[in-house]
């Protein structure tokens, strides 16, 4: 196990850590604040991903891309909210549940009515196409640095966006007690709609930012929303420190316990069973985490006070 | 009652007649495959491929009139159950075509052929059925599932490799793929690695195969795992260690892959370059229609649309009698776009194999394109367990 290895990994395991906290900021803000369980975030994600793809045909650049991409998750965000999610708020979590999941169910299969059922891609930009050697035979693409530093990027330009705006305190404010909020004369729909409509947008940055690595299918939100809730469950529902320090937490423990795993209880077992037993452990440590966390703090690791 | 009611009447009447006496010489096909979900891709194939061999008979099967009724079993064996089922018993098709995926085909595979209706796998070819359980009424037009593995296991051997790294999702397929390989490949195995089904990011396993710096790469990702793998593979710089695999860079994801899968090499039956005038035709004809490249996928299904055709005549068009279909199907007495093509004894193709290599095509298309041949009439493992003649 070389220092380069390590290295590699813990870069990996940071690029998963701030791609599940673009997803995962949106979904802990609708649900914290709103009190709104939004099943559909992982296909705005998805969305995204597929609006990158058709703008890159379109303009031909992934720069391009992104800047139409951005404005028009925006606007899809804004639209489901006032077409569908407006209706839901005042509605139990099971109406929710089941609203939302039908939307993951209606858009799964309209983005491969319009855009068919293959994998699509998108070209890395040429700007960061390049690679860097961090340990003999295995480049690191550059591409996956800017990444790690977009999405550092974005959760400092979060941070400081909900500790030092006003729209930023009253959001807080809303997390904690809404109809208090409300009863000052804040409009808590419109804020409701733009803390909706910003949380669809990091969805659809994120999916724009990994449609160049990976490839752009129906259904590859579903997978990374369970993981978003395990983040935000994890951080404490509400907190976008919660779940910055969470994503980070759950991308270095899945991606470090996937490689090194099996290593470690080599030292223990014997080579097979050390292999076999790692495989099946590796993919429920961000399970045990959330569990072990729970045990010690049942509202997350930053419980939004109430 | 007026004139015209009478005049309406007898019209009704007549047409109603011509209708049943056109219904004795149809053949009707139900064809079952994955149209919905990631893997959609894969049926569409299936379901052009055999659409187009039928329009280019004419809208015909063995001289009577065809209908084709496509289903989707939402790649869920309960709902496939239920679909073939409405197939035999409602629509009471004369043949099954289906599935894509095996563990569909293991659901329907009983209930098809207990109900006395030949079903005829244009992709699944599990051993299951290849072996002890052989079935007269059973025939596969792709292959038995392990043989693509072994096709790159022997060119892994022959090659020379040292040593090899081993990747495939946890599910049974994958570890079929990798004891595939194995069968034939007798090299150093540095580490297998299983994967979760559907994990899109693999940087820390390919971090893992540069630290161990192995001869070759086997591999077995379909769909969208696979167009992540090759491309990430591509990022990372390892494209000097020899990428093998089965279904990863095919017609359905070379789309998607581009660049990136230029060069990797892969295992199969056929690919759209194969030189002979039928396949020619076969591949100008469903890209023309579909605009897509067809993959083997779509030419097992035109070769089992051309096998029905060729099992009616030689059953002089009479769909009622059983035997002589069945005995029609096994002689499998037609021009396969592969070339060569007949059944063993346990209804599997004995047949060549190819290592293929993604290749792009002068119009900026990708395809695989054969490098050479492997195996030459090349049979299933299991097929001294069946007792068919």
């Amino acid at each position: 196990m070389s220092l380069g290895l390590v290295i590699v990994q813990t870069l990996n395991g940071l690029q998963l850590g701030v791609l599940l906290f673009l997803i995962a900021a949106g979904l802990t803000l609708t649900f914290g604040v709103m009190n709104f369980v939004n099943l559909a975030h992982g296909v705005q994600y998805m969305v995204g991903a597929y609006l990158a793809a058709m703008f890159a045909a379109w303009t031909g650049g992934f720069w391009g891309s992104l800047a139409l991409t951005l404005p028009a998750a925006l606007a899809f965000g804004l639209a489901l909210e006032v077409l569908i999610f407006r209706r839901l708020y005042d509605r139990d979590h099971l109406s929710q549940i089941l609203a939302t999941f039908g939307i993951i169910l209606f858009l799964n299969q309209a983005v491969k009515t319009i855009w068919g059922a293959a994998p699509l891609s998108v070209p890395v930009p040429a700007s960061l196409s390049g690679s860097i050697v961090l340990m003999p035979g295995l480049l690191f693409p550059v591409y996956r640095l800017a990444l790690i530093g977009a999405g550092l990027a974005t959760a400092l330009a979060l941070y400081l966006f909900i500790t030092h705006t006003r729209v930023g305190m009253l959001v807080r404010a809303g997390s904690t007690n809404a109809p208090m909020v409300s009863a000052l004369g804040v409009n808590i729909r419109r804020l409701f709609m733009l803390v909706f409509g910003f949380g669809a947008m990091l969805a659809g940055f994120a999916g724009a930012l990994v449609a160049p690595i990976l490839s752009v299918e129906p259904g590859m939100g579903d997978n990374l929303l369970i993981l978003a809730f395990v983040v935000i469950v994890i951080g404490g529902i509400g907190s976008i420190r919660g779940a910055f320090i969470a994503a980070l937490m759950v991308g270095l423990i899945d991606t470090l316990g996937r490689a090194f795993g099996p290593q470690l209880l080599r030292l223990a077992l014997s080579p097979s069973a050390a292999s076999q037993t790692g495989r099946a452990l590796a993919p429920m440590l961000i399970y045990i985490l959330m569990a072990a966390v729970l045990f010690e703090r049942p509202a997350g690791l930053f419980p939004v006070r109430r | 009652m007026k004139p015209g009611l009478i005049l309406l009447a007898g019209l009704t009447a007549l047409a109603a007649a011509a209708q049943s006496a056109a219904a004795e010489d149809k053949v009707k096909v139900g064809l079952i495959a994955t149209l919905s979900g990631p893997a959609a891709v894969l049926g569409e194939q299936v379901r052009d491929g055999f659409n187009l061999a039928v329009k280019t008979l004419g809208g015909k099967l063995g001289g009577l009139d065809a209908e084709v009724i496509v289903v989707d079993d939402q790649l869920k064996p309960d709902v496939a159950v239920s679909k073939v089922k409405g197939l035999i018993e409602r629509d009471k098709v004369d043949f099954v075509v289906g599935p894509v995926f095996s563990n569909i085909l293991m659901a329907i595979h009983k209930p098809v052929v207990e109900s006395n209706t030949f079903l005829i796998s244009p992709n699944a070819g599990t051993s299951s059925f290849a072996g002890k359980e052989c079935n007269p009424d059973f025939f596969v037009t792709s292959y038995e599932n392990d043989q693509v593995h072994e096709v790159l296991g022997k060119y892994a051997q022959d090659k020379g490799y040292k040593s090899a790294f081993l990747m495939a999702p946890n599910y049974q397929a994958g570890k079929d793929a990798l004891a595939g390989f194995k069968h034939e490949f007798k090299g150093e195995i540095v580490d297998e690695v299983y994967t979760p089904l559907g994990q899109l990011d693999f940087s820390a396993e390919l971090a893992k195969i540069a630290a161990d710096k192995p001869n070759a790469f086997f591999t077995f990702m379909p769909g969208g795992m696979g167009v992540n793998l090759v491309k990430q593979y591509r990022q990372a710089g390892l494209a000097s260690i020899p990428f093998l695999s089965a279904f990863t860079a095919d017609e359905s994801t070379l789309p998607a892959e581009k660049d990136a899968a230029l060069g990797f090499l892969g295992g199969a039956d056929w690919a759209p370059d194969m030189d002979n005038p039928q396949s020619k035709a076969f591949v100008k004809a469903y890209e023309a229609a579909y605009g897509s490249v067809p993959g083997s996928y779509a030419m097992q299904a035109y070769d089992a649309a051309m096998l029905i055709d060729s099992a009616i005549k030689d059953a002089g068009g009479k769909l009622s009698d059983k035997d002589a279909l069945r005995e029609g199907l096994k002689k499998a007495n037609f021009t396969s776009l592969r070339g060569k093509f007949k059944f063993g004894v346990n209804n599997y193709p004995v047949q060549d194999f190819y290592l293929v290599k993604a290749a792009k095509r002068p119009d900026g298309k990708y395809e695989t394109e054969i490098v050479q041949r492997v195996f030459t009439d090349y049979g299933d493992s299991y097929a001294k367990d069946c007792h068919m003649k």
